[in-house]
């Protein structure tokens, strides 16, 4: 089986996102960028795979800045190869455009199973899991928590609501977006780091157009707290004597009945 | 093309609350574009919600046994066919499992843009201006897009239209599609918590740990915590991802919707996908250092000071009583 994951650098949503001039966008200029979280649960599920079965891994990402660090900890982390894919910068922000080119590079690779990350804290115009699914025609599973294989392909476990999951078959080749790896994601090393950080990284100019979003848009500001919210001010001392207060109000301190 | 469709999710042989609240957005749309409300219902027995989807115009029920339960390939596949025979100037799904495998994939296969993580829809014909949520909720934005459209509206954005009116939707059954033959994929079996399993919804006090917490000696304290007030522990997925609780102890959108008379919120942001398995609490107190985390939106009372500087007093406070 061969097994390409996507892994993409996302805004940092810890940091503080200031918008850019035009009022659109959040200024990407000094933003802090991270491995999409769910993103790093489907490079950890794809490395489980290859313990597993067998599998060959292969880490793809868009060839902006810090590519190649991310690509090199993919190595450190498992995966036996690692490539870039050209596209133009503003087509690697959105999970919408970079579609077709990811899709050829993933025919190009000859891969049979991809896996990417559910979702990104900016994917407006949709994910990238059901759209590669959709240009390329394969069966695909979203929100997947655990993944298994056999001889028929592979069985996934995907999330619903209220705890509760169901187990699909899907047949290779598959496109998955995983939410949560069977296992916490592993520790890597500092010195297995360093060494991955000589590891070859190539790159993959697939020539494909990006899909056209068709959407305008017309404005992007901070939520606003929508509620009543009063805020327990002072030291921790005085929110704690605040909270014990409030919880002694309420009748809800241990032992308490209302 | 002025008919808006609402995909109908039935589970366990329900129609799911979700769906409801896409008629009621529906029905702004369609009163602005003058067209229909159609419901797709693609199930084994799509009759048995027939009732429930009284406030659609009409139902279009396909039925076949691959529907029974949910299979993405096989929803999208009558997806496909029903939006190329129909036309409809709106899709809307849910903003949940079936709606992240279904909106984009129907988008792209049907040339039709998408806006996801709707909370709010103004239609001004040809064009819909949508509000959105993103990045964890901290950042509203607004965009305008042109119909034929496909849109996926968050849980709790509408009000649910009312089921089981009196009046009966006119309904259309529509053949199955051939892929329906020759799926790729199956449903194997579903996993529910068993009976006799835990059950957060049942906790009057709830202490929901985030990812704040920051590492297993927190997350410990916390649990102190949880004990000085009788109080259920709990997590958002990040700290069930790390494997510090069991599944059955996640708050949000792929674990538990709870309602207790007290939530303790600590270290959690409150991205959107956690604030729809809890706002509904009666006193929410959140504590959270971002003092822009989305949390206090839906707080009652919020804090921001440092979680692990007010621990060691709150949980003395609650030992021996407020000595002031």
């Amino acid at each position: 089986m061969h097994i390409a994951v996507i892994i993409r650098l996302v805004p940092h949503t810890d940091s503080e996102l200031e918008i850019s001039d035009d009022g659109t966008d959040i200024d990407r200029e000094w933003i802090d960028t991270k491995l999409n979280e769910f993103d790093d649960h489907a490079l950890e599920e794809a490395i489980l795979l290859k313990e597993i079965v067998g599998a060959r891994v292969t880490a793809l990402a868009v060839d902006t800045e810090g590519a190649d660090r991310l690509l090199q900890t993919a190595i450190a982390r498992g995966a036996d190869e690692a490539h870039k894919i050209s596209m133009p910068a503003d087509v690697a922000l959105c999970s919408r455009t970079m579609t077709l080119p990811v899709a050829a590079a993933v025919q190009k690779l000859g891969a049979e199973l991809v896996l990417t990350g559910v979702q990104t804290p900016h994917d407006i115009y949709g994910q990238l899991a059901p759209y590669l699914g959709g240009a390329l025609d394969w069966p695909q599973a979203s929100a997947v928590s655990g993944i298994g294989a056999d001889n028929d392909g592979i069985l996934v476990q995907q999330e619903l609501s209220g705890g509760v999951s169901t187990t699909l078959r899907l047949a290779l080749p598959a496109v998955v977006g995983v939410q949560t790896a069977s296992q916490p994601i592993r520790y890597v090393a500092g010195s297995k780091l360093r060494q991955a950080m000589s590891a070859e990284i190539g790159t993959l100019d697939t020539g494909a157009e990006p899909l056209e979003i068709g959407v305008k848009p017309t404005g992007l500001i901070a939520s606003t707290a929508a509620g009543d919210v009063e805020m327990l001010n002072g030291g921790a001392d005085a929110v704690a004597a605040k909270i014990h207060a409030l919880l002694s109000e309420r009748g809800l301190l241990r032992g308490e009945r209302q | 093309m002025s008919d808006i469709l609402v995909y109908a999710e039935i589970r366990n042989g329900a129609l799911q609350c979700d769906t409801l609240e896409l008629l009621t957005a529906a029905q702004r749309l369609a009163d602005v574009t003058g067209g229909k409300v159609e419901a797709l219902c693609a199930h084994a027995d799509p009759d048995v919600v027939l009732r429930d989807l009284a406030a659609a115009d009409r139902v279009l029920t396909v039925k076949h046994p691959s529907l029974g339960n949910y299979v993405p390939e096989a929803h999208l596949a009558v997806l496909e066919e029903v939006v190329a025979q129909r036309n409809p100037a709106a899709v809307l799904f849910s903003y949940n499992t079936a709606g992240l495998d279904l909106a984009p994939a129907l988008a792209l296969r049907s040339s039709r843009p998408l806006v996801a993580y709707c909370s709010g829809m103004d239609c001004q014909t040809p064009e819909v201006e949508a509000e959105s949520h993103i990045y964890s909720g901290k950042l509203r934005s607004t965009s305008k897009v042109a119909l034929p459209a496909v849109f996926t509206v968050m849980p709790g954005a509408f009000p649910e239209a009312p089921s089981n009116a009196e009046r009966t939707p006119e309904t259309e059954l529509l053949s199955p599609p051939e892929k329906l033959e020759s799926l790729r994929s199956r449903f194997v079996c579903e996993n529910a918590p068993p009976a006799d399993a835990f059950d957060l919804t049942l906790a009057d006090k709830i202490v929901c740990v985030g990812r704040g917490v920051g590492d297993k000696n927190g997350f410990e304290e916390l649990k102190e915590l949880a004990g000085m007030l009788d109080a259920e522990i709990a997590g958002s997925r990040p700290v069930i991802d790390q494997g510090w609780l069991p599944k059955e102890r996640q708050v949000g959108k792929s674990g538990c919707k709870v309602k207790p008379k007290l939530y303790f919120a600590m270290g959690i942001s409150g991205a959107p996908e956690h604030l729809e398995g809890m706002q509904g609490a009666e006193l929410i107190i959140a504590v959270n250092s971002d003092a822009a985390a989305p949390i206090f939106g839906v707080a009652h009372y919020g804090a921001n000071c440092d979680l692990f500087d007010l621990l060691p007093d709150l949980v003395e406070r609650l030992r021996v009583g407020d000595v002031n």
